[in-house]
């Protein structure tokens, strides 16, 4: 019960430093805080075929992308789209190829489930970098921001970074709770059911093709949230957004911060691209340019993690409390 | 379609779907020996491909340069399994895919500070760089005749090893089960070792003998491994006779599907979209066998 309370508190503290960021941050801290939560959000609707039903999703990019193309396509040139149609219908994008993906893939488990979400995120990938549906392999600018006018009303405009961030903010906090809603209630326990053993839960009268579809649909519609919001923030979108790279990255973010919890994968988020800024910036040694080839340090490190780090720095942290404990008995 | 397209056609396709199966196998084998999913397979294509370039040009001949490099392959196959996929067998598809991704970043940044990032080529050695004509303006490459050839070759190879020899035997027991032939004193940890060079080799290979025809650039890798994890899921994990089966397929549909639509132009598909009728080959077979052709049943 007081672990329950300390997590509770640490949870408030941190959505009270994030609401008070902007007043002391510099404009770069909130850009970089906003991308932060945007991944988080990424990385929690991840989290919920990672950690919470077992299936190791490695197209999850393809989802997120999609939403910022499908902005980036209802806006009209050098005009604004409107966001309280255009939010709900790139959301619904996302939301309707995951159905399409989800109808094959659920199909399949274990090794092929991570083969087939990869071929098909980077079937899109490819469709997006080849053809010039939308810009080609250089992406297409949004140049307008979408507005949100209620009548003559405007209640947040979007080409405004601080108005952003809150929208971010807002969206997060709401994931969340969706998520955690999802997550007890009758439908989560079975998602839960079906990570630990499909087949007990199919014996039980449980169809859990539909489920897992559902689950699969939920989650992807989540990351288009966040394909949305990166659109708005860099006004621009690009292959790169449904990318391996993209769905590697999240999936170690999952890890890092600890499968199956919540606030896990928002912490990990928040290293993950602290890390690779940190490693970004890096200065030349012994004639290598670190920090154009940051990602050789990346890779090595995802190795080491992938190692040494199973359940995540909350699973590390752990194991290394339990060994202390044993060594005062 | 005209008899002689048509047959530069099927050559074409039958050569793309053995070099696929070249890399596909290697990564098919991994699996279903060690049951080990290497993601890092398609950056071993790449390796091969940037030796066979490297090589050929500090030795100046391209045949020199193969030993060299299938070597110097089979080499980082070795120390990689000692040093790091040994740990991978106990553990979860997710910490494999996470350690072998990882090591795609490593390879590709260390092929960039080593080589940079322009595209090269090599030259098609001179003994192979006839043509034979099919007719007055139709001619194919005997290039592309020699890498069906090698192919075919390594494929024989594969199956005399793996069902004819000892070390077949032991590697097929090895893959039934890992205790019991421990204990009957053969040394498995060995054999996984040869296994995974092996199978990573089979991809260095296939991106040496098609370096002449398809150029050496970065990311060269990644492209080939998700269409073998195509092959894969069509043909099944772990089968070395859906691998070649899925391959032969998908080269030939590839192939096919490119040259088609300039018949069915009148559509106005875009030429790109061709590469689209892999994938849709895939998503029928997961509607008809989600485990593959040739697949155990889920």
């Amino acid at each position: 019960m007081n672990a329950n309370r300390i997590a509770t508190a640490a949870l408030l503290g941190a959505l009270v430093a994030l609401a008070l960021l902007p007043f002391l941050g510099e404009k770069f801290t909130v850009q970089i805080c906003t991308k932060i939560m945007i991944m988080a959000i990424l990385a929690m609707s991840l989290d919920l075929l990672l950690g919470y039903t077992g299936l190791v999703s490695f197209g999850h990019a393809a989802f997120y992308g999609a939403a910022g193309y499908a902005l980036a396509l209802l806006t009209p040139q050098y005009r604004a789209a409107n966001f309280w149609t255009s939010f709900p219908l790139a959301v619904a994008a996302s939301a309707l190829l995951a159905i399409v993906i989800g109808f094959f893939v659920v199909r399949t488990r274990g090794i092929y489930f991570i083969m087939v979400t990869l071929a098909f995120a980077q079937m899109l990938f490819f469709l997006f970098f080849d053809t010039k549906i939308a810009g080609g392999s250089d992406g297409i600018y949004i140049d307008v921001r979408p507005v949100a006018r209620i009548g003559a009303w405007q209640p947040f405009r979007l080409d405004d970074f601080m108005h952003v961030y809150y929208l971010a903010l807002v969206l997060l906090v709401l994931t969340y709770v969706l998520l955690r809603v999802i997550l007890r209630s009758p439908f989560g326990r079975v998602l839960a059911g079906i990570r630990v053993n499909e087949h007990r839960m199919l014996s039980l009268g449980y169809p859990t093709f539909r489920y897992k579809l559902a689950c699969f649909v939920i989650s992807g519609a989540i990351a288009g949230v966040a394909g949305y919001l990166s659109a708005v923030q860099f006004g621009v979108v690009n292959p790169e957004m449904l990318g391996w790279h993209l769905s590697a990255a999240v999936m170690m973010m999952v890890i890092l911060g600890g499968m199956g919890t919540l606030a896990g994968p928002a912490i990990g988020a928040a290293i993950w691209m602290l890390l690779e800024l940190g490693l970004q910036s890096l200065p030349s040694a012994g004639g290598v340019d670190l920090g154009k080839h940051w990602q050789l340090l990346m890779g090595g490190f995802i190795v080491l993690a992938a190692l040494l780090l199973p359940n995540g720095l909350i699973g590390f942290l752990d194991r290394v409390r339990g060994r202390r404990d044993e060594s005062h008995d | 379609m005209e008899f002689n397209t048509f047959l530069i056609q099927l050559l074409n396709g039958v050569q793309y779907g053995l070099l696929l199966f070249l890399v596909s196998s290697g990564l098919t084998l991994v699996f279903g020996i060690m049951g080990v999913i290497n993601v890092a397979h398609g950056s071993f294509y790449m390796i091969g491909a940037y030796f066979a370039w490297w090589l050929a040009g500090g030795l100046g001949s391209f045949w020199l340069a193969l030993p060299a490099a299938i070597a110097l392959t089979m080499a980082i196959g070795l120390v990689l399994e000692a040093l790091l996929i040994k740990r991978l067998y106990r553990r979860d598809h997710l910490s494999q895919v996470l350690l072998t991704y990882g090591l795609i970043l490593v390879f590709e940044e260390t092929r960039s500070i080593l080589w940079g990032d322009d595209v090269h080529g090599v030259p098609i050695p001179a003994i192979l760089s006839a043509s034979i004509p099919l007719t007055e303006t139709l001619s194919y490459p005997v290039y592309r005749l020699w890498i069906s050839a090698v192919c075919l070759l390594v494929a024989g190879l594969m199956y005399w090893v793996i069902q004819k020899t000892r070390l077949g035997m032991m590697i097929r027991a090895g893959s039934a089960n890992r205790e019991m032939v421990q204990s009957l004193g053969l040394n498995i940890e060995l054999v996984y070792r040869v296994v995974f060079a092996a199978g990573i080799t089979l991809a260095g290979l296939a991106g040496m003998i098609a370096s002449p025809v398809s150029a050496v650039f970065p990311g060269m890798g990644n492209q080939v491994l998700i269409v073998c994890f195509v092959v894969i899921v069509i043909g099944g994990m772990g089968s070395v006779k859906g691998a070649m089966v899925a391959s032969l397929l998908i080269g030939l549909v590839d192939t096919f599907g490119k040259v088609l639509h300039l018949e069915i132009g009148g559509l106005k598909l875009l030429p790109e979209l061709s590469s689209m009728t892999v994938y849709l080959l895939m998503a029928v077979i997961l509607l008809w066998r989600p485990e593959g052709i040739y697949g155990r049943r889920l």
